[in-house]
């Protein structure tokens, strides 16, 4: 079929693989990359509870402003879209 | 000791990058905060360090082009840094920022606000499922990881961006299941003259439109989400024909890209005292400045979609207005600059806003049980309520309902909840002004604020003469 808009996957070259913990699960990413699309990736969509009906939530605006993809590193929240990814990492949940 | 410089810019998209630069080429010494760990805004937001090696995209291409002249010695670039407070203390900007963990204070003599735009998303039952993010939040995905957002991807939304993030998920390898659009192919003939300016982006927009037709994706002309199921992640859409009021297809995807236009981050210029007007044409409530920057407050200036979406070449060249007239008026010069160009790429950027803007119909899918306030969990019901308790402007909503006051600091509700009290009251939505902003204008966390401090430290005023 012609393509106007040619497909890219094969052409782009990643940093090598490292692996993190997602609230105890380990999470393989490339490192540098955004701990959100890391998790997006690895099916990891739902990040925490909305506060007051405990409903499901995972990132949203993808820009540091919504807070939706809010995570705990090193007892400090921090927004998955904001955070690199690296070896060792534990992400935990809000 | 506290930083002092001649201009300083926040934000480091094509405005306040160019501002920058046209500034350091008019002599000044100069600072550009962001909160990016590169220059690029949003529109070219840089690749993360995880890519290697990747083909080249017209955006990149721009964005390592300013990350390039920026890298010149002159300037100083703080990035990773978010501005959290700005007051005027004996004619002199002061500004608090948060770099990555570290709190510190930079003072300017003028200070050049480029905050640029946040994305509007209309709410529609089940938008806050794990799977749906914002159009431009895919963006953001594409550009920095060249990640996708999930396997089989319904893209909605108006304006050009719904083709454009289409288009990218078939680049990156991704399957689209359906794309969206509240806009008709009468809408888009209409912004046809606006576009014949502008031949290169109006070539690129055709190919997207193409390929996607050659590939047999469904285009939904004049059809919007209004309903996403999924319990802890997205499985499926419905669509709705807005003609008719009517259902449209209903498509399976676990994941869904929804937006619908920007809308200009005026908070600190109008924390700063800036007139700020509604304007649907430019996106909504805007921040007053001249074409050149020049604002009605004192050594304050302003570029780039923050003061009206006009789309980033307009952006870029406003930028470079602005940081001239900065310049100029800090050496006591007069600015003699044309805004000819400007005005010719601001048009193309307007016709495209005018596409962008939700549309009433669109607002009416945004049924009573529907969240609006995403960070408070509150939905249409709650907040009609409050305003028929008389809760008739965004400030009385939020101090009654705290909607707004959640830690997104209103940024996805606001406008939502500004319709909805125009709607239920009558009131023109020129009449219904977002609440004054307070800092911190960024989330912060406490400790980071407070930083390490030595009680001994703190200054103890005298007391008071009796």
């Amino acid at each position: 079929m012609i393509r106007l808009v040619p497909n890219h996957a094969a052409l782009i070259e990643r940093s090598k693989q490292v692996s993190f913990t997602f609230d105890g699960t380990p999470v393989t990413g490339h490192a540098g990359e955004s701990l959100a699309a890391a998790l997006l990736r690895a099916g990891h969509l739902k990040l925490r509870d909305a506060p007051n009906d405990a409903a499901p939530r995972g990132a949203f605006c993808c820009m540091g402003l919504c807070q939706e993809c809010a995570v705990v590193i090193n007892g400090q929240v921090v927004e998955a879209c904001r955070t690199d990814v690296s070896a060792e990492l534990a992400v935990g949940r809000v | 000791m506290p930083d002092h410089y001649d201009i300083a810019v926040v934000g480091a998209g094509p405005a306040g990058g160019n501002a920058t630069l046209a500034a350091a080429q008019s002599g000044a010494r100069v600072i550009l905060i962001d909160e990016q760990p590169k220059a690029g805004g949003q529109v070219w937001r840089s690749k993360s360090a995880s890519i290697l090696s990747s083909p080249a995209t017209p955006e990149g291409v721009a964005g390592d082009t300013l990350r390039a002249s920026l890298a010149d010695g002159s300037i100083t670039h703080l990035p990773n840094t978010r501005v959290w407070d700005i007051r005027r203390q004996d004619d002199v900007w002061s500004l608090q920022v948060l770099q990555d963990e570290t709190a510190t204070q930079i003072t300017a003599r003028a200070l050049i606000l480029a905050t640029g735009a946040r994305e509007y998303v209309q709410p529609v039952r089940g938008w806050t499922t794990p799977g749906v993010i914002g159009l431009a939040g895919a963006t953001a995905l594409f550009k920095q990881s060249l990640t996708l957002p999930g396997n089989k991807t319904v893209v909605s939304g108006t304006g050009p961006l719904v083709f454009y993030v289409a288009s990218e998920i078939r680049r990156l390898g991704g399957t689209v299941a359906a794309v969206v659009t509240p806009n008709t192919r009468a809408d888009w003939a209409r912004a046809m003259p606006a576009m014949i300016g502008q031949p290169k982006l109006m070539a690129r927009g055709a190919i997207w439109i193409t390929d996607l037709m050659l590939a047999k994706v469904p285009i939904l002309w004049g059809h919007a989400i209004s309903e996403v199921s999924g319990a802890d992640r997205v499985t499926g859409v419905q669509t709705h024909r807005l003609r008719d009021n009517t259902l449209g297809p209903s498509y399976s995807a676990d994941s869904l890209c929804l937006g619908h236009g920007l809308i200009p981050n005026i908070e600190a210029a109008q924390m700063l005292g800036v007139a700020i007007r509604h304007d649907p044409t430019l996106g909504g409530w805007v921040a007053d400045a001249d074409p050149d920057g020049a604002t009605t407050v004192k050594d304050l200036y302003l570029c780039g979609d923050g003061c009206g979406i006009r789309g980033a070449a307009a952006a870029g060249l406003q930028g470079i207005l602005a940081g001239t007239r900065a310049a100029n008026d800090i050496a006591g010069k007069p600015t003699t600059a044309s805004t000819r160009k400007w005005m010719r790429a601001a048009r193309f950027g307007k016709a495209m806003t005018a596409l962008s803007i939700p549309k009433p119909k669109l607002e009416a899918l945004t049924t009573n049980d529907t969240i609006l306030c995403r960070c408070e969990s509150m939905t249409c019901s709650d907040i009609s309520a409050e305003i028929d308790r008389g809760a008739t402007s965004t400030t009385s909503v939020k101090s009654g309902q705290r909607a707004g006051m959640g830690p997104c600091g209103g940024k996805y509700c606001q406008t939502a909840i500004a319709a909805l009290i125009a709607q239920q009251t009558g009131k023109p939505l020129a009449d219904v002004p977002p609440p004054a902003p307070r800092p911190p204008l960024r989330p912060v966390p406490l400790g980071q604020v407070a930083g390490d401090f030595d009680y001994d430290d703190l200054p103890i005023p005298k007391p008071a003469p009796l």
